[in-house]
């Protein structure tokens, strides 16, 4: 019996496998996408006002990943017998169609350009001694020059609301002055600010610093992309984060590709099919398809293909490379293999200021990707040199919509009161009249920080969990700290009555029991160099060359932007060099 | 005469759900909008506690009015109904721990690598009242329902701070169960059993299910001048 065969698999139907699947079908090939989860649709997940149910959707996490499936083992350090993660809680990745970008809030960023040669900038200003000992600091081998015209052509596609700084070198407007030069505007006007928004722009203006309108995958007025997928303009709802918006106006896989691509003859989706492998032939350099179970049948299946592009969530497509034997494991001890290292989170802290009772916030009115926020002390935006770390971090406030049960539950602590009247008195003052700055920062990577099997637990599947080797270091925990100095004066210059002024401390671990963020970067990097990089600048395996891996596993360092806009980028640089190059001499695109 | 269309003020009503309800099966079918029709019926009845006995259900409804106590901000959890709230997510997915990665082996370590007791909600509660009513009775010679607000509320201190075993629980374990579902129960829509007449919402100034905005994006600090509506239409 012959095997399915398709020109392509994709393996995830969140952003890269859509993006991906997209173009592999314009390009004429056939298109599998397999999706693990079940079918999404706005009509059924979106239908309001089931939809904006907090208790169902963000506290009950509908849209979430099962555990009870799979998931991941947490430790600190080497020497710690690492723990399943039980419940969701510290991450939450997505599960079902559209994955993640289903249920993200919208913030829609381009890179900072000196944080794709982050190494190369930190020795030509610093030094190679100002790199901190175990610091894996890398390039990404790919040029923000390079990149350009897949950010133009992802934000075209997620209608993203913003406002340019400079356009082809002509200063346009008041965006972000860090920017990198633009070939176009954003293609919709900037969302308005919230009165939080408009509170900490004039506050941040006043103390020095240069605020920016954050790029929003939320559409400010209607809007048809080049794929003819028609977006509803948002009414300030608050229900991005953890939800998929009712009124089509937050971009997501379900709402701006998948229903061109859908239509596509060449393209089949084949969802509640969790991917086990990718086959190998016997040299280990070729794939040959992939195999996957049918969860509802529990019937395994092997499809052949000529194309494989993993493109699930980054700690599951570090997975699938690790369980297939695609690359070498990374080992800690001899420094050596490409699977798994440099694996990368995010440093983010929020604090919270107070204003006069007679200010009301509305903080349920919001939307994800909205906000204000500066870049005075993000990536290489300020002198490092008398600091003595790497990296950096915006500040913003990004009222995406604050419910009650999570600012209930979220309320207390510190030192004051988690229940009874004094809590009471004190959540709903918070709730009326406080405002939320986060700083939203970079997290580097680091020799003993990475991404291997566990030894001990398994899935429903019978393979092994991915582990975790993970915790705070010194230099972001400092960097961190530096940044939320920083938010004192505009708390300040807000007229905030109280102001509680959140950071990391030094030796603190991290700890999986409360939300931070979910993005999760690195473990199977893009880079020049297979030592030290599991991907080449394409995004390709250096290992087996008809294998892609697209998404925020490519990342050698976690930057201070969320990292939905890069991954797209890259979806969208990645497709464009298999298009043009790939198809026509399949084979590796850059000689190891 | 088929159902009349909702309005601002009367939930639509359906009975075809009825018995359904708190089971299982219900939730596996409940992906669509009948769901949450069904569910804002329920929370109008005189309610019934079916996965707590009797003398646990007091202990629910008195520990959770101490950790959310009516006084001069507003209702507290037993005006609000948190207790019905708890039990009845007893007996949805959740209570069961649907999502949550139960496989063992069950090794301790530290807190900071997160929860890894073999127990889903359900034996939490279980396990976590026998416990503390154990410890109270010896403490104090009743059970928590039957003390004054102060031992409770010392009861509820020793839970919180650690320095109370529950036997297989950690207090500590126990006491983040609590707290958490008598939050929710005081804020999530009232169609799951609490926030009764919207009386969390109203407090805190939240709008629930209005999700439009675009009126108030930006009234320079002006406090939002509509009040709540539920997801079945209730309004307050």
């Amino acid at each position: 019996m012959t095997k399915k065969h398709a020109d392509a698999i994709v393996v995830g139907a969140g952003w890269a496998g859509s993006i991906l699947a997209k173009e592999l079908t314009e390009a004429g090939l056939s298109v599998i996408m397999l999706e693990r989860g079940s079918e999404r649709t706005t009509a059924v997940e979106g239908a309001y006002p089931d939809s904006i149910d907090e208790l169902r959707g963000a506290i009950r996490k509908r849209l979430f990943q099962n555990l009870s499936q799979t998931t991941v083992t947490v430790r600190n350090t080497i020497e710690q017998t690492a723990l399943p993660y039980r419940q969701l809680a510290a991450f939450l990745p997505g599960e079902g169609v559209g994955g993640a970008g289903l249920h993200w809030s919208g913030v829609h960023f381009r890179v900072s350009p000196e944080d794709l040669r982050l190494r190369s900038s930190v020795v030509e200003r610093y030094g190679e001694k100002f790199i901190p000992e175990g610091m894996n600091l890398q390039d990404y081998g790919v040029t923000y020059a390079e990149l350009e015209p897949f950010f133009d052509k992802a934000e075209k596609v997620f209608g993203t609301s913003g406002e340019a700084y400079r356009v082809n070198g002509k200063i346009v407007g008041n965006g972000n002055i860090f920017d990198g030069d633009r070939s176009d505007n954003f293609p919709l006007p900037v969302m308005k600010d919230t009165f939080t928004a408009s509170t900490f722009r004039a506050a941040a203006t006043e103390a020095g610093y240069h605020p920016y309108s954050l790029p929003a995958a939320n559409a400010s007025s209607q809007y048809t992309n080049p794929y003819g997928c028609q977006m509803g303009p948002c009414n300030f709802c608050g229900y991005c984060s953890g939800y998929d918006c009712y009124l089509y106006s937050k971009a997501s896989p379900n709402v701006n590709i998948l229903p061109a691509l859908r239509q596509d003859p060449g393209f089949t989706l084949i969802s509640d099919a969790h991917v086990l492998r990718v086959d190998l032939d016997d040299t280990r350099s070729k794939a040959t398809g992939v195999t996957y179970l049918e969860t509802k049948t529990q019937k395994e299946v092997s499809l052949s293909a000529d194309l494989v592009i993993l493109s699930a969530f980054q700690f599951h497509n570090v997975h699938l490379m690790l369980l297939s034997g695609i690359g070498k494991p990374y080992d800690p001890i001899s420094n050596t293999g490409t699977t798994g290292r440099n694996f990368v989170y995010q440093t983010i802290t929020s604090s919270r200021v107070w204003l006069p009772p007679s200010k009301y916030t509305n903080q349920f009115i919001g939307a994800g990707g909205v906000g204000v926020a500066i870049d005075d002390f993000n990536s290489m935006n300020f002198d490092h040199g008398p600091l003595g770390f790497v990296g950096g971090s915006p500040v913003w406030v990004n009222q995406a919509g604050v419910k009650p049960i999570a600012a209930a539950i979220g309320t207390g602590g510190g030192g004051t009161p988690r229940w009874g009247s004094a809590y009471k008195g004190a959540l709903i003052d918070t709730y009326k009249h406080s405002i939320g700055i986060d700083a939203h920062g970079s997290n580097m990577a680091y020799r003993d920080v990475y991404l291997d099997l566990d030894p001990t637990w398994k899935d429903a599947y019978g393979q092994p969990l991915l582990r975790m080797t993970f915790t705070w270091k010194d230099n972001d925990i400092r960097m961190n700290q530096y940044v939320v100095s920083k938010i004192e004066p505009i708390a300040k210059a807000m007229g905030a009555t109280k102001a509680n002024l959140v950071h990391l401390n030094a030796g603190q671990p991290f700890d999986t029991r409360h939300y931070q963020t979910t993005h999760l970067g690195g473990g199977a990097v893009m880079g020049t160099d297979p030592k030290t990089s599991a991907l080449n600048r394409y995004l390709q395996s250096w290992d087996v060359s008809n294998v892609f891996v697209i998404g925020s596993n490519a990342f050698p360092q976690g930057m201070g932007y969320n990292p939905t806009g890069m991954v797209a980028a890259l979806a969208y640089w990645a497709a464009y060099h298999i298009r043009t190059t790939y198809l026509k001499s399949p084979g590796p695109l850059v000689q190891a | 005469m088929p159902p009349k269309e909702p309005t601002l003020t009367r939930p639509l009503r359906r009975s075809f759900v009825k018995g359904l309800l708190g089971s299982t099966s219900f939730w596996m079918v409940s992906g669509h909008s009948h769901w949450a029709e069904a569910l804002a019926q329920e929370a109008q009845k005189p309610y019934q506690p079916t996965f707590f006995t009797p003398d646990e259900y007091r202990f629910v409804e008195a520990a959770a009015e101490r950790l959310f106590p009516q006084d001069q901000h507003g209702p507290g959890a037993q005006t609000l109904g948190v207790a019905e709230f708890i039990d009845r997510q007893m007996e949805s997915p959740y209570g069961h721990g649907d999502n949550w990665y139960m496989s063992a082996p069950f090794v301790q370590g530290p807190a900071n690598l997160g929860y890894q007791l073999p127990f889903v909600p359900r034996d939490l509660y279980r396990k976590g009242i026998a416990g503390l009513e154990t410890y109270t009775r010896q403490q104090h010679g009743k059970v928590f329902a039957d003390l004054p607000s102060a031992a409770q509320e010392q009861i509820l201190t020793a839970l919180e701070g650690g320095s109370v075993s529950l036997g297989d629980v950690p207090g500590r374990v126990f006491f983040e169960q609590l707290r958490t579902n008598t939050l929710e129960g005081a804020f999530a829509d009232p169609l799951y059993g609490g926030n009764k007449r919207l009386g969390g919402w109203l407090m805190l100034g939240f709008p629930g299910a209005r999700a439009d905005f675009m009126d108030w994006v930006n009234q320079d600090g002006e406090a939002y001048p509509f009040g709540p509506i539920s997801l079945s239409g209730e309004t307050a």
